[in-house]
């Protein structure tokens, strides 16, 4: 027993309980209420330089079931990045928040709780717990607008998907228990190829997989996106877009690359189609959307299936390259939904023309969406064009085993260029529409500012120095065994 | 403090507009004329930066010169590598001073000044260090960073109708061929084996570890039609024409001389040196795709009533020329090759900039509504005049020059093909730019345009600098041809009759033998 590798944690969990108090001790005034969400952005900062500075304890504690490597390590500083930015965009939106807000902050913090383990999940029942953690509180988030119908459409979905493949999830993991008789994820390594031929087995696995599937929202699981990521409050969808995502991201190179490397590596193929599917479902889905939180949604899975790219590479260089490209998209995609939060709060719905007349209202905001959308398309000098280089390149590197990867390189190009059309409606919206109702100026308060600052920021550095990051991820691609 | 600047002159050429470019960012919008006098400036350090290493660079010194070199992304073996040899030094000149030029013409931009010359200065530095890079991965991303302005700055200021469907069309087939570059490019790292993206350390890794056959046959038609793509070359040109017809002037001078190049360069610097065996079996293939260039655009630009339109079309035409130099892969015809690169780099934002001119004054480009512009536009007009003789070839224009060249070193392996170019060089292309400079130069003056002002003393000086280094380069082709067939040599030294028998000899065994083998083969020979 080593509890403490479970240090942050704990502490983030006790954040999380001070800030729900919190609320008996301020005033009732939501201004004042802000003062709440920097205590947490504060803390989780100090946390991150403190906790998981250069020197973070590496380790395996509580009967395997909790390990912190270099992986664990990259996903959790991701985790509180991701959580910090959230909080920030949080405190902006407060306004349209009608039900307690240290609630919803105090919530972000759980479902952070939750990530962060679930970064640290090696075996099962750790994985089921932490996914739930971050589902069950996500059920919350996603319907916290409780007067607007979208909001709470949107959370009944997320609730009957959500649950249902838990469900799937469960019997999954039951039925690999049943085969094996391991649920610690390096103990069913070692035991795995034996079954790799036992029917029960592998469908327990498919069982599981699709439970992972709903959390990145990989095609056919990914229905629910398009509606919650509408319907959900703004901080909400971009919590679920980057935090809830790499969630099951880290979870899918746990469970593939160190529970059962013995049947990934024969289900190359199945993985290269659902990343096909998942690429070419959301660039053309994207296509015809008015809304700009539909579209990002689709966008979402879109990326969803770039990221499977990495995954289906089976190899160091592709999942180091899942890492990257996910550092990258936390600053674009966090990027593009406080422009929304911003510009959108007083408007009922999202639509894609309200942009219009955006680079006279706020050039700020106009350049960060720009520069947001330049990155999820894949243009140099952004994030996103040295992720899509790094994950195109471990997909042509695989090419020379199996043909089919050149297929999906072809398909990734083709998704590539489909999505130029709808990212580049909106900067075409915010530069050269002529049909701009409301012209008047939007100020930004100092917190909006600086919270846009490290986007933008983010994104410049992660495309223009990439070598830090890279290193990064290759140390947490390799720590998967 | 100076002397470093002149030793890594080549990272100032091309960062001096990008710092400029940032620099004006934090500039307000409404300071115009210090924002276009920033942006010139930023433009003339650069272009002043190219001729002073033009001068100073030692044809066939062997390697590469003015030379830096940074580690980027060790573990991938990116590093920010800069260096000129014979083949790109001519262009990095060239896009230098293009780009001055082009920043001099943005005069008729009137709206929106600060982000056009912000994006045309990203488009210039992006476009030089890509031409300056040795690194796959810098030459890759420079070239994307000055490809993106283009399609926005057609869409916000471009002119006509079809503005919008240009916009699409040239987004959409450009980001197809950059892509289709971009897998090749990650194939030929991939494939190699030599883990780094550095261009002089892929050519010489391939010498003794030359990439199988298989591999060539995959990625050659990759690049050949990816960079082909970039080049407008036949049939995937439609974007051109329409494209540039839409485009503001500024930015159909950068895109149609400088941009465009990049595939040709591509092709030269990184396809043909890393994959002889695959290259030497499509150029036939290309040499006739060539022909499309030359003869079919030269028939649909014959019926264009728009000066645009026609320019777009003779500019697509003339990158016939070019690949037709490449597919011969002797020195004479990539020499030649490279020095059209050059010429028509001037030539064609020398011929945008005179009808983004026209276009200014008369506010149409329809030929059927000009007529007799020489009257009033003395100097607008002689140097339309001067451009379209240039256009079609004749001798003391620097495309004279080139086009010769290439002609003498296609004639060996393309006969048939190179009568019918040399036909549609002379003949239609003369057909077409007289046709136009007719129409548009001579004949009686239209009552509404016999007012026109002729351009003023500093308007001049775009014109005149681009005509002056036309000429300059077809009086003394020698100024160019020296550093050129240096590394023209280099380039093509696998193609060696004695070495390309080795290739043919060891053909079918580099399938299923080692590489041990093949050098044993060749030893024997």
């Amino acid at each position: 027993m080593n509890a403490s590798l479970m240090t942050l944690e704990i502490w983030v969990l006790i954040l999380g309980i001070v800030l729900m108090l919190a609320d008996f001790f301020f005033s009732v005034s939501p201004e004042r209420k802000k003062y709440i969400a920097y205590l947490g952005i504060a803390s989780l900062a100090v946390m991150l330089l403190t906790i998981l500075g250069s020197d973070a304890v590496t380790g395996v504690g509580f009967n395997g079931s909790f390990v912190e490597d270099e992986l664990a390590i990259f996903f959790k500083r991701f985790f509180l990045i991701a959580a910090i930015l959230v909080l920030f965009l949080a405190s902006e939106f407060s306004d349209k928040i009608s039900a307690t807000l240290p609630e919803y902050y105090s919530l972000v913090i759980f479902a952070l709780t939750g990530m962060l383990f679930a970064a640290s999940a090696n075996d099962f029942a750790m994985l089921f717990v932490s996914i739930e953690l971050i589902t069950v509180t996500f059920y919350i988030l996603v319907s916290y607008q409780r007067r607007k119908v979208g909001s709470l459409e949107a959370g009944v979905k997320y609730l009957i998907i959500g649950a249902l493949s838990s469900a799937f999830m469960v019997f999954g993991i039951a039925l690999i228990w049943g085969t094996t008789g391991q649920i610690n994820f390096n103990q069913l390594a070692a035991v795995a190829p034996q079954f790799v031929d036992n029917k029960i087995f592998l469908t327990g696995v498919l069982f599981l997989l699709a439970g992972l599937g709903f959390k990145i929202s990989a095609v056919p699981f990914q229905i629910w996106v398009p509606d919650v990521y509408q319907g959900a409050p703004t901080p909400t969808t971009a919590f679920l877009a980057v935090g809830s995502k790499a969630a099951g991201f880290v979870l899918l190179l746990r469970v593939l690359f160190t529970a059962i490397p013995a049947v990934t590596e024969r289900w190359a193929d199945f993985l290269i189609v659902i990343s096909a599917l998942t690429i070419l479902y959301g660039n053309l889905c994207a296509l015809p959307q008015q809304n700009l939180k539909r579209m990002l949604g689709y966008s979402s899975i879109s990326h969803a299936g770039y990221l499977l790219l990495g995954v289906a590479a089976i190899s160091v260089s592709g999942r180091s390259a899942v890492m990257y490209y996910l550092a990258g998209y936390l600053f674009t995609i966090i990027a593009s939904f406080t422009v929304i939060a911003l510009v959108m709060r007083h408007l009922n719905n999202e639509d894609i023309s309200s942009l219009a007349g955006l680079n006279q209202r706020s050039p700020l905001l106009a350049t960060t969406m720009t520069l947001a959308m330049v990155s999820l398309a894949g243009l140099p000098p952004l994030a996103g064009f040295f992720g899509k280089f790094l994950l195109l390149k471990s997909v042509i590197a695989a090419g020379a085993s199996n043909p089919g990867y050149y297929y999906l390189a072809f398909i990734a190009l083709a998704g590539i260029v489909i999505s130029f059309y709808y990212y580049f409606g909106v900067i075409r919206a915010i530069y050269w529409s002529k049909d701009a109702k409301d012209l008047s100026p939007i100020t930004l308060s100092g917190t909006a500012k600086f919270s846009i600052a490290i986007c933008i920021a983010g994104m410049i550095w992660l495309g223009t120095f990439p070598s830090v990051v890279v290193s990064l991820a290759d140390e947490a691609a390799k720590a998967i065994k | 403090m100076f002397t470093f600047i002149l030793n890594h002159c080549l990272t100032g050429i091309f960062c001096c507009p990008l710092l400029t470019a940032l620099l004006l960012v934090f500039v307000p919008r409404n300071y115009r004329v210090i924002i276009r006098a920033i942006a010139i400036l930023g433009t003339f350090i650069s272009a002043a930066l190219a001729v002073y290493m033009f001068c100073r660079f030692t044809p066939g010194a062997g390697g590469y010169q003015f030379e830096s070199r940074i580690p980027w992304v060790e573990s991938l073996g990116i590093s920010y590598h800069v260096g000129v040899d014979g083949i790109n030094v001519g262009l990095v000149l060239m896009s230098a001073i293009v780009a001055f030029a082009a920043t001099l013409c943005a005069w008729e931009i009137q709206t929106r000044e600060k982000e056009f010359y912000i994006l045309l200065l990203i488009m210039s530095g992006g476009i030089m260090g890509a031409f300056a890079s040795l690194d796959l991965f810098f030459f890759y991303f420079l070239h994307e960073f000055a490809l993106v302005p283009t399609f926005i700055m057609i869409g916000v200021w471009g002119r006509g109708e079809r503005k919008n469907f240009a916009t699409f069309q040239i987004t959409l087939y450009l980001s197809i061929g950059a892509l289709l570059a971009l897998i090749g490019l990650i194939a030929l790292y991939v494939q190699s084996g030599a883990n780094t993206f550095d261009i002089p350390g892929l050519i010489a890794y391939a010498k003794n570890n030359p990439l199988s056959v298989s591999s060539q046959n995959f990625i050659f038609p990759l690049l050949l039609f990816g960079f082909g793509i970039l080049v407008s070359l036949w049939p995937f040109h439609s974007w051109a024409p329409l494209g540039y017809g839409s485009a503001p002037a500024p930015t159909a001078m950068l895109h149609a001389g400088v941009i465009k190049k990049f595939g040709l360069y591509g092709l030269i610097r990184i396809a043909l040196p890393l994959m002889p065996v695959a290259a030497h079996s499509w150029m036939t293939i290309l040499s006739w795709l060539c022909l499309g260039n030359i003869l079919y655009i030269g028939w649909v630009a014959m019926r264009q009533r728009e000066l645009n339109l026609l320019i777009g079309n003779s500019s697509v035409a003339h990158m016939g020329f070019i690949f037709l130099g490449i597919a011969s892969l002797n020195v004479i015809g990539v020499s030649g090759a490279v020095f059209i690169m050059v010429a028509h780099g001037f030539l064609a934002a020398l011929t945008f900039a005179l009808s983004g001119y026209i276009y200014q004054r008369a506010g149409t480009l329809e030929m059927a509504e000009l007529g007799g512009l020489c009257r009033p536009l003395h100097f607008i007009g002689t140097a339309i005049l001067m451009a379209m003789l240039a256009g079609c070839g004749l001798p003391g224009f620097a495309n004279f020059v080139g086009e010769v060249t290439v002609f003498f070193g296609a004639w060996k392996q393309f006969p048939v093909v190179t009568v019918l170019a040399i036909w549609g060089a002379l003949v239609i292309g003369g057909i077409y730019m007289m046709r136009a400079a007719r129409n548009i130069l001579h004949g009686p003056v239209p009552a509404k345009f016999s007012s026109l002002a002729d351009a003023g003393l500093w308007r001049k000086l775009p014109y005149a600098l681009l005509l002056a280094a036309l000429f300059l380069f077809g009086c003394f082709p020698k100024l160019l041809t020296d550093q050129i067939v240096p590394d023209a040599t280099k380039v093509v030294s696998v193609y060696q009759s004695s070495n390309l028998t080795r290739l043919n000899v060891a053909k079918p065994a580099m399938q299923t033998v080692s590489i041990a083998n093949r050098q044993r083969a060749a030893e024997n020979q």
